[in-house]
């Protein structure tokens, strides 16, 4: 099976601080990572190769520091990567027309992996998004992937219920943070992460990539959030009487 | 044109009322799509579509390629400009597609939509809640989805006039099927109504401990129960209807009491918007206190046997 994992480098959204004055998060120097749920997309990748052997590619759109994650995923298992610099005005169009020449561009693929959704966004477009441009069948949300020969089945998270589907090759999956818990890679694998290729295309490279944005980001507000803080810590039968009486001078033990 | 569909009719009704006022701003008219379930379209038409369009299928269940199609087609036909998707994760993997195949630009999650300049504009939340992005298309068609409860349904009003069309759409067929649909195990709690939320975290050792929780929720009028990610995810103490957060339900009850939970920005993002939030946690430098009103630094189970008695007491 070849598969190709795409992979986001992200901010870390827990280390993200608000300006004081403005209430805007501020961005910059802020520890980049590879987006969580994508690491689970690629063990899931491992899986399915340590069952039927083939070769695992990892593609990100991203800024130049973004091969050192990819670097990362190449020492969990992946066996190249592909970097794609991400235009300065980029939307989920651009990118995912980036991504789908990318796939075409390495033209052999059974199964495509990504996450439900990046962490910093939360959006779950790229995935379908990219199954529609490349016109291949999608499951997303899966929870459980079972591979064979010539069909793949997996089974769909929607919340009240679980939807199974079954395929053909090529399929394009979005997997949970459930689905599986991603290896950490060994020493050993780290240095010989090193001799594995990482691929620099340009976007000129791809040339039947589109990427005039249809979606323009006009600002990132701050969003206030007033609390009042009020936290009790003596006794706790003093903190239980203080408490309850402001819940009740708050209106809301009715 | 303004169109919009969702697999929820609930859902449906909601953006109906947003539809009918983008429409009305720009003097144009607003379809709703129903597939495969023609008796909801009267009710469409009463809650504000001009157009009620009832796509006959085969199809039994859901299926993102077949959908994205049949969708593709009324809105080639229709000139529709904009496109209101119900945001569940059906809707969700829906919208990419459709968006993917109709070179268009797509938002997910607006939680608040309007023109400004002419041009439509949404805003969005991001970073897990630490920001909101406010995003403006520059090109046709435009395709929203709009989380449940974010817009209420208008009043319904069985004089407004619209027409019921039925249409037949070759689907076509995906290289997918259905093998089977099966319920998931789920206590039939419904957190986003819910009034009051007591939660629970990982502070609890196990699994019986939980009713700590569930009598204080019972002394208070909500009765309902929430957890944290790891609850109903790893530990798989509650089900899934339960879990609060970014990847679990967004809240916002009037109180909102969270025990022995963290307040890690993932849990944060799905119950911010709530009235008055309390926090007990036993360690007074967790996140969680910054965004509460009231705390209480302790153990939990010293304090919440407590304080369920005193709100039994207070409340009579
Ligand atoms: C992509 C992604 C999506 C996520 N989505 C969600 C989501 O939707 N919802 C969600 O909740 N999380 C989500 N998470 C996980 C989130 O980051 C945290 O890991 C999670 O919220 C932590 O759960 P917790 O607070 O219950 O556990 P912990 O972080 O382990 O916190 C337990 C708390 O209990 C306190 N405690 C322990 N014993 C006691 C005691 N006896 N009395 C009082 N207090 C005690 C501790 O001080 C600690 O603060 C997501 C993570 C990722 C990466
Ligand atoms: N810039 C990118 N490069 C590679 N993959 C991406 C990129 N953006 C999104 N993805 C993939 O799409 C998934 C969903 O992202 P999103 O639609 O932003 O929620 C991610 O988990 C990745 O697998």
């Amino acid at each position: 099976m070849n598969i190709i994992v795409c992979a986001k480098q992200v901010v870390d959204v827990s280390e993200i601080k608000i300006d004081a004055s403005t209430k805007k998060p501020i961005l910059a120097g802020i520890p980049q990572k590879i987006s969580d749920i994508d690491k689970n997309a690629l063990e899931e990748a491992i899986k399915v190769k340590e069952k039927t052997g083939g070769k695992i590619t990892v593609i990100t759109v991203g800024t130049p520091d973004a091969k050192e994650r990819i670097k990362e995923l190449l020492a969990m298992g992946a066996d190249e990567g592909v970097l794609i610099p991400q235009p300065q005005h980029a939307d989920y169009y651009v990118i995912a027309h980036l991504l789908a020449a990318a796939v075409k561009k390495i033209g052999s693929y059974d199964i495509i992996l990504c996450g439900e959704a990046s962490i910093d966004m939360f959006s779950g477009q790229m995935g379908p998004r990219l199954a529609g441009l490349l016109n291949i069948p999608q499951i997303t949300y899966a929870q459980k992937i079972t591979v064979e020969k010539d069909t793949l089945v997996s089974e769909r998270n929607l919340g009240d219920k679980a939807v199974t589907i079954e395929t053909t090759y090529p399929v394009l999956l979005t997997v949970t943070k459930e689905i599986n818990q991603p290896r950490l890679p060994s020493l050993m694998q780290i240095l010989s992460a090193a001799n594995k290729p990482i691929h620099e295309w340009s976007v000129a490279d791809l040339a039947s990539a589109d990427v005039t944005p249809k979606v323009h980001t006009i600002d990132v507000k701050g969003v206030p959030m007033q609390r009042k803080n009020i936290i009790f810590q003596d006794d706790v039968d003093q903190s239980v009487t203080k408490l309850v009486d402001e819940l009740a001078k708050a209106g809301v033990l009715r | 044109m303004v169109l919009v569909y969702s697999d929820e009719k609930k859902l449906t009704l909601e953006l109906l009322h947003k539809a009918h006022d983008l429409a009305k701003e720009q003097q144009k008219k607003t379809i709703a799509v129903c597939i495969g379930h023609e008796a909801d379209a009267q009710d469409f038409l009463a809650h504000g579509a001009d157009v009620a369009v009832v796509v006959q299928t085969p199809l039994k269940e859901f299926k993102a390629e077949e959908y994205a199609t049949i969708l593709h087609h009324l809105i080639k036909e229709h000139s529709n400009e904009t496109v209101l998707i119900g945001s569940n994760k059906n809707g969700k993997e829906l919208a990419g597609r459709l968006a993917a195949q109709l070179q268009a630009g797509c938002i997910m999650d607006c939680t608040n939509v309007y023109l400004k300049d002419k041009k439509l504009t949404t805003e969005r939340m991001v970073y897990s809640g630490n920001a909101i992005a406010v995003e403006q298309f520059s090109s046709h068609p435009q395709i929203i989805t709009i989380p449940p409860k974010v817009f209420d349904p208008l009043p319904k009003n069985e004089h407004h006039k619209g027409e019921v069309v039925k249409k037949t759409i070759d689907a076509g067929q995906s290289a997918s099927k259905i093998l089977k649909v099966q319920e998931m195990k789920t206590e039939g709690i419904n957190v986003e109504d819910a009034e009051i939320i007591v939660s629970c975290g990982r502070g609890f050792k196990k699994k019986e401990d939980i009713t700590l929780v569930s009598q204080l929720a019972d002394v208070l009028k909500g009765r309902t129960v929430g957890c944290s990610r790891p609850i109903a995810a790893d530990l798989k103490w509650l089900s899934e209807d339960h879990w609060i957060g970014l990847s679990g339900h967004k809240v916002k009850p009037k109180l909102y009491v969270a025990c022995g939970i963290s307040g890690q920005i993932q849990h944060i993002a799905g119950m911010r918007d709530s009235g008055v939030i309390v926090a007990i946690n036993k360690d007074p430098e967790a996140l969680i206190f910054k965004s509460a009103d009231y705390g209480i630094v302790g153990d939990l189970y010293q304090v919440l046997p407590k304080l369920t008695n005193a709100i039994k007491d207070k409340m009579g």
